[in-house]
């Protein structure tokens, strides 16, 4: 199987693509830069290195969030266009479910992380088995201290992965104690040749069209918007 | 088709609406499909920026296809892929570009970045073939600008409002009689059903400039309409926005009228949403006829953003051989030029 992934949840920006399901390439930076600018010229450089036409992909695979809302577009959008301009399948992936394969040969349970401002952060819990990393809850947004404290009681080693640990490292230290394993700065960083595999054992569960990001969270307006019929019901 | 013609899908994805057309040879529209927000944005009073992202990304490929459907052609028979870079609400931005990008690379045509003010302009060459020099009246919920034009492809802005844009303008008038957004037609509306008993001010400015200003305008209606309350007196809505069109109408068609003699233009267009507005489509018309000037309005379907538009103008640039490159991207505060 042919595939292309695509990951722009964060400011790393990663591009690979599997050639008949073995890895032929892939393209990944840790810069804060522009992805709306930089993300179709690395797509480009990769299929003329690996030597690969778009019409050849049987699959596109995407981090469909949580994350950046304006990444996470970007990158769907790229994803589910190509697709269906090629008439191929979309397969979109947690973007915590691509990160905690960092920690595959992690005995203990693995909490991925993106910083979600003003103390939260999108989140999931995963273990790693031996067929695979499994989610044992459902990715959400939280504020990190009471998801630390909850993770703390249940006595198990947990390894922290996140682009953004600079920011939640001493939060994490302080709640877990000893409990917290903490990758290296490289452990940390999203991999798109990992969103490709995942991606190339899933299921096909939408069309293109169909297809959009799971920002976890609503819009502001939206979340204020309802906050208020709400208010106006009660009274 | 013959081999010489041209066809270009336009992507726009500025603001609230999700729209993609084929267009043959710039002035020949194949399909024009538009998916508007506005049901969405109502409730919140307005555009509200990220709901606007969230909606494009939804909609994209569907109007794509749909565009495509009814044009009936396939991607091998376009020539270009042209898509509104700015100006517009950045994220709405991004959204279009980067499906106009993915979609030239998947289909391996060119890509070609076409400026929203350019479109609307170029929504008149699909009513009436353009002819030079011209001038164009731009108006807008975004924009308000005099632009000059020598030959295809080539913009001089000549005039531009210094703070709200002429839609802002009726918006906000519109709120504060109490009518719901987008108040513009209401306005329009109204106004022909009411005379223009209150003298607003009219904003001209310094003499020579072709500048516009609508800030203070909007403060003297609702100055005067809270006055007026405090002395016990009223004005019928009806009345408060024929007054206000009028001091609106005679500023945009003085300066218009002043710009196209001095640049010494045989042709004038009206464009963007605003050109809907009955009662500047008839001051305008009567002034040029006056004066002896070509005009040109589009109907309504080409005035308000639409995709077509983006299209026209994207062959010019194809002509031209000005095309971009993977590193497009959407910028809010596009330059005209
Ligand atoms: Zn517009």
């Amino acid at each position: 199987m042919n595939i292309l992934a695509i990951d722009t949840s964060t400011y790393v920006m990663g591009v690979a693509i599997l050639r008949d399901g073995i890895p032929a390439g892939e393209m990944r930076t840790h810069l804060k830069k522009n992805h709306s600018i930089r993300l179709m010229p690395a797509i480009r450089a990769l299929f003329e290195e690996v030597d690969m036409k778009p019409a050849e992909l049987d699959r596109i695979v995407v981090s469909e969030g949580p994350g950046s809302y304006t990444g996470v577009r970007i990158g769907v959008t790229t994803a589910k266009t190509m697709a269906w301009a090629l008439n191929r399948p979309v397969i979109g992936v947690s973007s915590m479910e691509m990160l905690a394969q960092n920690g595959r040969y992690f005995n203990g349970v693995i909490s991925p992380f993106y910083d979600a401002r003003r103390g939260q952060v999108f989140t999931g819990l995963y273990r790693s088995m031996s067929n695979g990393i499994i989610r044992e809850s459902e990715d959400r947004i939280t504020l990190h201290d009471g998801w630390l404290k909850a993770l703390k009681e249940q006595g198990e080693p947990v390894l922290c992965v996140s682009p953004d640990m600079e920011k939640h490292k001493e939060l994490i230290q302080q709640e877990l104690g000893d409990l917290a394993i903490i990758g290296t700065e490289i452990d940390a960083l999203p991999s798109p040749l990992e969103l490709a595999r995942i991606g190339m054992r899933k299921d096909v569960v939408t069309t293109a069209h169909e297809f959009s990001p799971n920002y976890l969270r609503l819009a502001e307006a939206e979340a204020k918007w309802l906050e208020k019929i709400k208010d106006e019901k009660k009274r | 088709m013959s081999e010489k013609d041209t066809l270009i899908v336009g992507i726009e994805t500025s603001c609230d609406e999700t729209a993609v057309a084929v267009v043959k040879n710039g002035r020949e529209i194949l399909s024009n499909v538009v998916s508007s927000q506005i049901e969405s944005h109502k409730r919140f009073g307005g555009v509200v920026p990220e709901i606007a992202s969230r909606h494009h990304v939804e909609q994209v490929t569907v109007i794509i296809e749909a565009a495509m459907t009814e044009a009936d052609v396939t991607f091998a028979e376009v020539d270009a892929i042209a898509v509104t870079e700015g100006p517009g609400l950045v994220g709405a931005l991004l959204v279009g570009v980067n499906a106009a990008k993915a979609l030239a690379f998947a289909v391996d045509k060119p890509l070609i970045g076409v400026h929203h003010i350019a479109g609307h302009i170029y929504a008149n060459h699909i009513v009436e073939e353009l002819t030079f020099p011209l001038l164009t009246l731009v108006v807008s919920g975004g924009h308000t600008e005099l632009v000059y034009m020598e030959e295809h492809g080539s913009y001089e802005v000549i005039g531009e409002t210094r703070d709200d844009a002429v839609g802002e303008a009726y918006d906000k008038v519109a709120r504060t009689i109490g009518l719901p957004y987008p108040g513009g037609p209401h306005i329009d509306r109204l106004a022909a059903e009411g005379e223009p008993v209150i003298t607003f001010p009219r904003s001209w400015l310094e003499p020579g400039s072709y500048d516009f200003s609508f800030s203070g305008l909007k403060s003297s209606v609702i100055n005067t309409l809270h006055n007026a309350k405090q002395r016990g007196e009223s004005w019928t809505n009806e009345q408060i926005a024929a007054s206000f069109q009028a001091s609106v109408i005679e500023v945009l068609v003085g300066k218009t009228m002043g710009a196209a003699k001095e640049k010494q233009v045989k042709r004038v267009l009206l464009a963007g949403g605003v050109a809907a507005n009955k009662g500047l489509r008839a001051a305008l018309t009567k002034a040029c006829e006056a004066e002896g000037l070509r005009l040109t309005i589009p109907p309504l379907k080409l005035c308000t953003d639409n995709a077509a538009m983006i299209a026209a103008a994207g062959t010019v640039k194809w002509k031209q051989g000005r095309f971009a490159d993977d590193r497009l991207n959407g910028h809010s505060g596009l330059e005209l030029n």
